[in-house]
């Protein structure tokens, strides 16, 4: 997923000129054949989370569409101010993408686990947050992002996650997408966490349970539309997330459950509003904040 | 010595001042001659035109000096003066900081310190990509020198080299808990922007014949971007307003405040 983004920047910037790239000190090579073939619009800044975040601005009020990555714990905790500031006050086209979100970066501790990165980028009017599931999506959405009016934090996976979305299906940002149309239960999934969900739904199904599972790769502005629909058909809601429960994708649709007089059970699975006190893999930590599919399994069946 | 377009730019600093009884004054009073001598003798702009592509682009990152910024925009014909006197009020469209896309004339909206540079860099850089000649201006005070984000900019408008950026500072030894000496030494100034690879110049930041000498030349020099170090008195104008650390934001503004200013203007002319 990440390769995919940062080749379809490149590929993007090919064709139109607007396209500009800004990193703080990515890992050596990043998109060398961009630096090599569109030098004048490639801009690799130094550890100056907060400046590149201005000087995207500045670019993007002069006409430019800046594709703007690092570290996700940088690019949202480092330069919150001049996201809301530079970028969300002035509404203007920077795409921020954060690279390892969420449990990504289980080894290297708290300082590098980005599990309030969607929390916060939800306070800040006019953002856009997208966490799509897989490769296939990615394309899709960069394409999409281009001439999208607005600022939009894009969430990174690990990389090489499984391929779990059709190549057919359109992708609009604002839209969630019924993957499977289940009975009674649903599961509400954004980024990998659709991967979770469609595996807790291959062995529900064994146990005579189909989940409907709902994917949700925009959380903000979030398909309130489809949420108050399906709200009327499933008595259960779950939603999955590999974040912080306080503020990301369960908060979101849990605002919209309460607007609606929810009657049915609403469960968020997700991180604690807590540090990490382990380390490990990323799957490691998923098993440890209970977030994979034995877990939703219990969770649905309890 | 003030001229009497300084001083009756002061008098409109005061009346816009009336209704709100509020504002960085002596922070305006700091760089009113600045602002005039860009909007009088140095941007390209059209006020009737503001987002005109070819234009000069000035940024104010010190956006807390705005009442300096309004009046001399004002003055230049980007809105009606009958603006100023609905300073702050609920439906003004003048705040307390200045805003993009709502005031004719201002380029980003500002008032958080240390982020006007970074923009003022992107704006130098999109420039540079297109190859257009627009050049770019940011004023930003000694104690925005305090921000770590402002020594980032310069590292990469040094960098990128960009050589059509002039950064002004607004060099009044003073920020809001008193003196910068104080509080947190930035001497020596020019020293710290040459060994970070640009060209700077010194300047009395009220002489507005110097002031227009100096930034009139400052692209003369290639490769390198420009700093011009602005001598200023915080509040100057006005006897006990300046260095006087208790007028850097003053609310409730009495009506004895009021005419003592009017008083000590008129005085000066």
């Amino acid at each position: 997923m990440r390769k995919t983004c940062l080749e379809e920047i490149y590929n993007l910037a090919k064709k139109d000129k607007r396209i500009v790239f800004v990193g703080s000190d990515l890992g050596a090579g990043v998109l060398s054949q961009f630096k090599d073939e569109i030098p004048d619009r490639f801009f690799m800044e130094g550890i100056s989370e907060q400046h590149v975040i201005g000087l995207s601005a500045g670019l993007a009020m002069n006409g430019f569409i800046p594709y703007v990555n690092t570290i996700a714990t940088f690019i949202t905790r480092r330069c919150f101010e001049q996201i809301v500031v530079d970028v969300a006050l002035h509404n203007l086209p920077v795409r921020l993408i954060g690279s390892g979100g969420g449990l990504v970066y289980a080894p290297l501790g708290p300082t590098h686990l980005a599990i309030d990165d969607i929390a916060l980028i939800r306070t800040i009017p006019n953002m856009t947050i997208v966490a799509v599931s897989d490769a296939v999506e990615m394309k899709k959405f960069m394409q999409e992002s281009v001439d999208y009016n607005g600022p939009i934090y894009i969430r990174l996976a690990k990389g090489g996650d499984p391929i779990v979305t059709s190549a057919n299906r359109v992708f609009k940002i604002g839209k969630s997408y019924l993957v499977n149309k289940g009975k009674d239960i649903l599961l509400i999934t954004t980024g990998i966490s659709l991967q979770i969900a469609l595996k807790a739904k291959e062995m529900l199904i064994e146990k005579g349970i189909n989940p409907g599972v709902l994917h949700v790769p925009t959380i903000k502005p979030i398909d309130k539309q489809a949420i108050i629909k399906y709200s009327k058909i499933f008595k259960s809601i779950t939603t999955i997330e590999e974040g912080i429960i306080s503020g990301g994708l369960g908060t979101a649709v849990g605002e919209i459950l309460q607007e609606t007089d929810y009657k049915g059970t609403f469960r968020k699975v997700g991180i604690p509003n807590k540090f990490s006190d382990k380390y490990g893999s990323q799957n490691d930590l998923l098993k440890y904040y209970k977030i994979t599919p034995e877990d939703i399994c219990h969770y649905v069946i309890s | 010595m003030l001229d009497k377009k300084s001083v009756e730019i002061r008098k409109k600093i005061v009346q816009a001042v009336k209704l709100s009884r509020r504002g960085h004054i002596a922070s305006a009073f700091s760089i009113v001659e600045i602002l005039r001598t860009l909007y009088e003798d140095i941007l390209h702009v059209k006020p009737k035109n503001p987002s005109w592509e070819n234009r000069d682009r000035f940024i104010l990152s010190k956006g807390h000096g705005c009442l300096a910024l309004y009046a001399v925009l004002a003055n230049r014909g980007f809105f009606k003066e009958s603006e100023l006197e609905t300073f702050c009020s609920f439906d003004s469209l003048l705040g307390g900081h200045p805003e993009y896309g709502k005031i004719p004339g201002v380029e980003a909206s500002t008032g958080s310190l240390g982020h006007g540079l970074s923009i003022a860099v992107g704006f130098a850089l999109a420039q540079k990509i297109k190859h257009g000649n627009s050049k770019t201006y940011v004023l930003i005070s000694d104690g925005e020198c305090n921000e770590g984000s402002t020594w980032e900019a310069v590292l990469s408008a040094s960098k990128n080299k960009l050589d059509n950026l002039c950064v002004l500072i607004d060099c009044n030894k003073m920020q809001s808990y008193g003196f910068t000496k104080d509080i947190s030494e930035i001497e020596p100034l020019r020293k710290k922007w040459e060994s970070f690879n640009f060209d700077v110049k010194e300047v009395d930041g009220h002489n507005t014949g110097k002031l227009k000498k100096v930034i009139g030349k400052v692209f003369e020099k290639k490769k390198k971007p420009h700093a011009i170090i602005c001598h200023t008195v915080k509040g100057k104008g006005i006897s006990f307003m300046e260095n006087n650390a208790s007028w850097h934001h003053k609310s409730k503004i009495s009506d004895e405040e009021i005419e003592k200013l009017y008083y000590s203007l008129s005085s000066r002319t």
